[in-house]
């Protein structure tokens, strides 16, 4: 495999992976916005983490799997639930954790 | 640096910031060095060389975007194509980068070059959860960022290195601490009907775009909507979430 190429097509992932990044927070920080926009942009996190999560916990393996023997969506029930009540991101993560390995520990999914 | 007003950040001194901010970075790190550890395997079996490898994991920093390229140069595909690709998967960190801009508040713009180069998913959910409570201060902010991205290089290392060792990481459930952290993230942005309801929403018209073959867009499109329905239920009833 050519190295060389490589690192050339590092530098041009690096440049439209950082542009994206910077320039709003570059152009927009600290500036008044519309109204509309402002409110816009506060749905933003939710709708872009529940957008990034829903497909990994109801197609973990490409193709629409909700049932019993999907341990991604069924560990994310408790996760959800520790999540809510504790609202720290250590305890949901042990819990999804721990419940897979066990369940897969005792063959299941 | 200008560090604008702070809330509770003011009374600590910088050595407690910076732990508090590394401190909060500890799902993450768990994450990072897992799916870290699964990108440096990969491409070693892929053949990238060490240095190309880490500088991958340095200079772009971008989970799903990496494990795709990674794919795309051991098939031999050109080079604007994996660029090209790269652009589209990551766009939607222009979307987060746009909504966290307001919190940032009188940072200057060195500080803000700085903090767009390590704005991940997983940064940019621990920030924007965080920011929701108290005023973004920089020494915490970076703090958090830098451990991040030392775990997520050291795991590279580790899965380019050892990843001989481990053929299978599905027994530790290690796969599972990225949408584990995911779930954490997302609760945290959970305030009352109308952010569920874009959340459901937006997730929905995402798996949907997924199995529809949109696999690249499919994040991007979901979030514009999404944010679009909150938008809309916001204005049209007048009233702030």
């Amino acid at each position: 495999m050519d190295q060389q190429r490589i690192l050339i097509g590092l530098f041009g992932m690096m440049l439209v992976t950082y542009l994206p990044r910077v320039l709003p927070v570059w152009t927009l920080a600290g500036r008044a916005l519309p109204r509309a926009v402002e409110v816009w942009l506060r749905y933003v996190p939710p709708a872009v983490l529940a957008a990034m999560l829903l497909p990994a916990l109801v197609m973990p393996e490409g193709a629409l799997q909700i049932n019993f023997t999907n341990l991604y969506l069924l560990a994310a029930i408790p996760a959800f639930f520790v999540a809510w009540k504790t609202r720290n991101l250590f305890a949901p993560v042990l819990t999804g954790m721990a419940l897979v390995a066990l369940a897969r520990l005792l063959g299941w999914g | 640096m200008e560090v604008p007003e702070l809330l509770e950040e003011k009374t600590t001194t910088p050595a407690a910031r910076w732990l508090g901010g590394m401190a909060s970075a500890m799902p993450i790190v768990i994450g990072y060095v897992t799916i870290g550890f699964a990108y440096g395997v990969l491409a070693n079996k892929a053949g990238l060389s060490m240095f190309n490898t880490l500088l991958m994991s340095v200079i772009v920093f971008a989970g799903s975007a990496q494990f795709i390229a990674v794919g795309l140069f051991a098939a031999g595909a050109p080079l604007l194509s994996i660029i090209a690709t790269t652009f589209v998967v990551n766009l939607r960190h222009l979307l987060m980068s746009a909504s966290i801009a307001p919190k940032l508040q009188g940072w200057r713009k060195p500080a803000l070059a700085w903090f767009a180069f390590e704005l991940t998913d997983e940064t940019f959910g621990l920030h924007s959860g965080h920011f929701a409570s108290h005023t973004p201060d920089p020494l915490w902010v970076f703090a958090a960022n830098l451990t991040a991205q030392v775990a997520w290089v050291a795991g590279s290392w580790l899965g380019a290195s050892f990843g001989q060792l481990i053929t299978d990481v599905r027994p530790y459930a290690l796969d599972y601490a990225l949408p584990a952290m995911f779930i954490a993230l997302l609760v945290m942005q959970l305030r009352g009907g109308k952010t569920i309801l874009v959340a459901a929403a937006a997730g929905v018209i995402s798996t949907g775009l997924m199995l529809a073959g949109l696999d690249q867009w499919s994040v991007i499109l979901a979030t514009i909507l999404g944010a679009t329905l909150g938008m809309g239920l916001e204005l049209w009833t007048n009233k702030e979430s």
